[in-house]
């Protein structure tokens, strides 16, 4: 259902200030969603200035110096710092992105954090996660075949293998699905584009049998259809890759066994 | 009532309703077929301005006009309800989108045949 004012409970105040130290050459400054489950208050921003004299380039660094050097209280998931585990993802500038490969230079003026957008959050900038995961499980993303398994690999030729180009490098970090409109709204019954991505990179294997009945699975007004090409999910990608194409492909085979 | 559910049942919900394809379809024919049928309405409404009613009249009974104005009507309507079907589905839940969905169409079908029916009796005399 679509919402468009947040609840009573999670307007965002204002939170409390941290002064860069004395001396400081090189000031920025962060403002930080911050909530906790444990005082029963409002989430709040809370701003930080940092000295980029002394911090690494990018946002996630930024987030780490001010939880080593300054609030320690501060939680985030964060774990290869290089754009392949799909931690940090969170809403930086109103964008969603990962805070590893986002540049803090990229940003002009104060630099906004929140978590990603409609999700429960967990604590701070760490959202709940747990819907999109085991939407990740409902379309069993595994190779599935009935036929008796070679002896070796299952063969693919180069021109079957590229075509899992642009899926296969997905991280399932989901600023795609959370910045998908139609997924705000009706995140339980439709899958996001983070997780139809997925569902093609099995389609598209040629050395996938189970084709049609993926395609049952994923025939339905609200698991695929609510998908309109609002081209949010391509936008954002921090990997660069195209959920809605993906999307439309899907939508494309299920046209092509139909008509 | 706390949700007991664990989360891949709540993700596997009641299934997939195996159907969407044929509205995605309709919908896209209806819009491929409106574009030559709203120019062609557009283009003669800006001829007909300042015609009187019996010019207005003897146009809609001619055979072909009445075949362009039921097609026009009819499947704008289609279109119309199916992508209205579309917006109760995003912005609305429970029994309300279910009410307004099963209107929308009512209307579509009550509004279609209305006009249909005019045009039939200009052309047709009665």
């Amino acid at each position: 259902m679509a919402e468009f004012t947040l609840p009573a409970n999670s307007k965002v105040g204002v939170g409390d200030t941290y002064k860069a130290p004395a001396g400081a050459s090189r000031i920025k400054t962060f403002k930080v969603y911050r909530w906790t489950p444990d005082d029963g208050k409002n989430p709040r921003l809370d701003t930080y200035e940092v000295d980029l004299a002394t911090c690494g380039p990018m946002i996630l660094d930024a987030l780490i110096k001010i939880k080593n050097e300054v609030d320690s209280s501060l939680t985030f998931r964060r774990s290869c710092r290089e754009g392949v585990c799909g931690s940090c993802a969170m809403n930086i500038d109103g964008t969603n992105t990962l805070a590893c490969t986002k540049y803090i230079d990229d940003v002009k003026g104060d630099i906004r954090i929140y978590p990603l957008p409609h999700m429960p959050v967990v604590r701070d900038l760490v959202p709940d996660l747990t819907v999109p995961y085991a939407q990740l499980a409902s379309i069993e993303p595994w190779l599935k075949s009935t036929t008796q398994p070679p002896t070796r690999e299952r063969l693919q030729s180069p021109e079957e293998r590229a075509k899992l180009d642009g899926l296969w490098e997905c991280i399932l970090c989901f600023c795609c699905s959370t910045a998908c409109p139609s997924y705000w709204w009706q995140g339980e019954r439709y899958l996001g584009p983070a997780i139809l991505l997925q569902a093609y990179r099995w389609l598209a294997d040629s050395r996938d049998e189970a084709k049609g009945e993926r395609l049952d699975n994923l025939e339905d007004p609200f698991r695929l259809y609510r998908c309109h090409t609002i081209m949010n999910c391509t936008k954002t990608c921090p990997k660069g890759l195209n959920p809605a194409k993906a999307i439309a492909e899907i939508k494309k085979l299920l046209i092509e066994r139909t008509v | 009532m706390t949700d007991r559910r664990t989360p891949l049942a709540r993700a596997r919900g009641l299934g997939s309703a195996k159907e969407g394809v044929h509205h995605w379809w309709a919908q896209r024919l209806t819009a491929i077929a409106l574009i030559p049928l709203v120019v062609w309405f557009a283009i003669s409404l800006v001829m007909l301005s300042g015609a009187d009613y019996q010019v207005v009249r003897a146009w809609i009974a001619s055979p072909l006009v009445m075949v362009m104005l039921i097609l026009t009507i009819g499947i704008g309507l289609h279109h119309g309800q199916l992508g209205l079907q579309v917006v109760w589905e995003d912005y609305t839940e429970g029994a309300f989108r279910v009410v307004m969905i099963v209107l929308t169409k009512f209307l579509a079908v009550l509004f279609g045949l209305g006009a249909i029916i005019a045009i039939l009796r200009i052309g047709f005399g009665g």
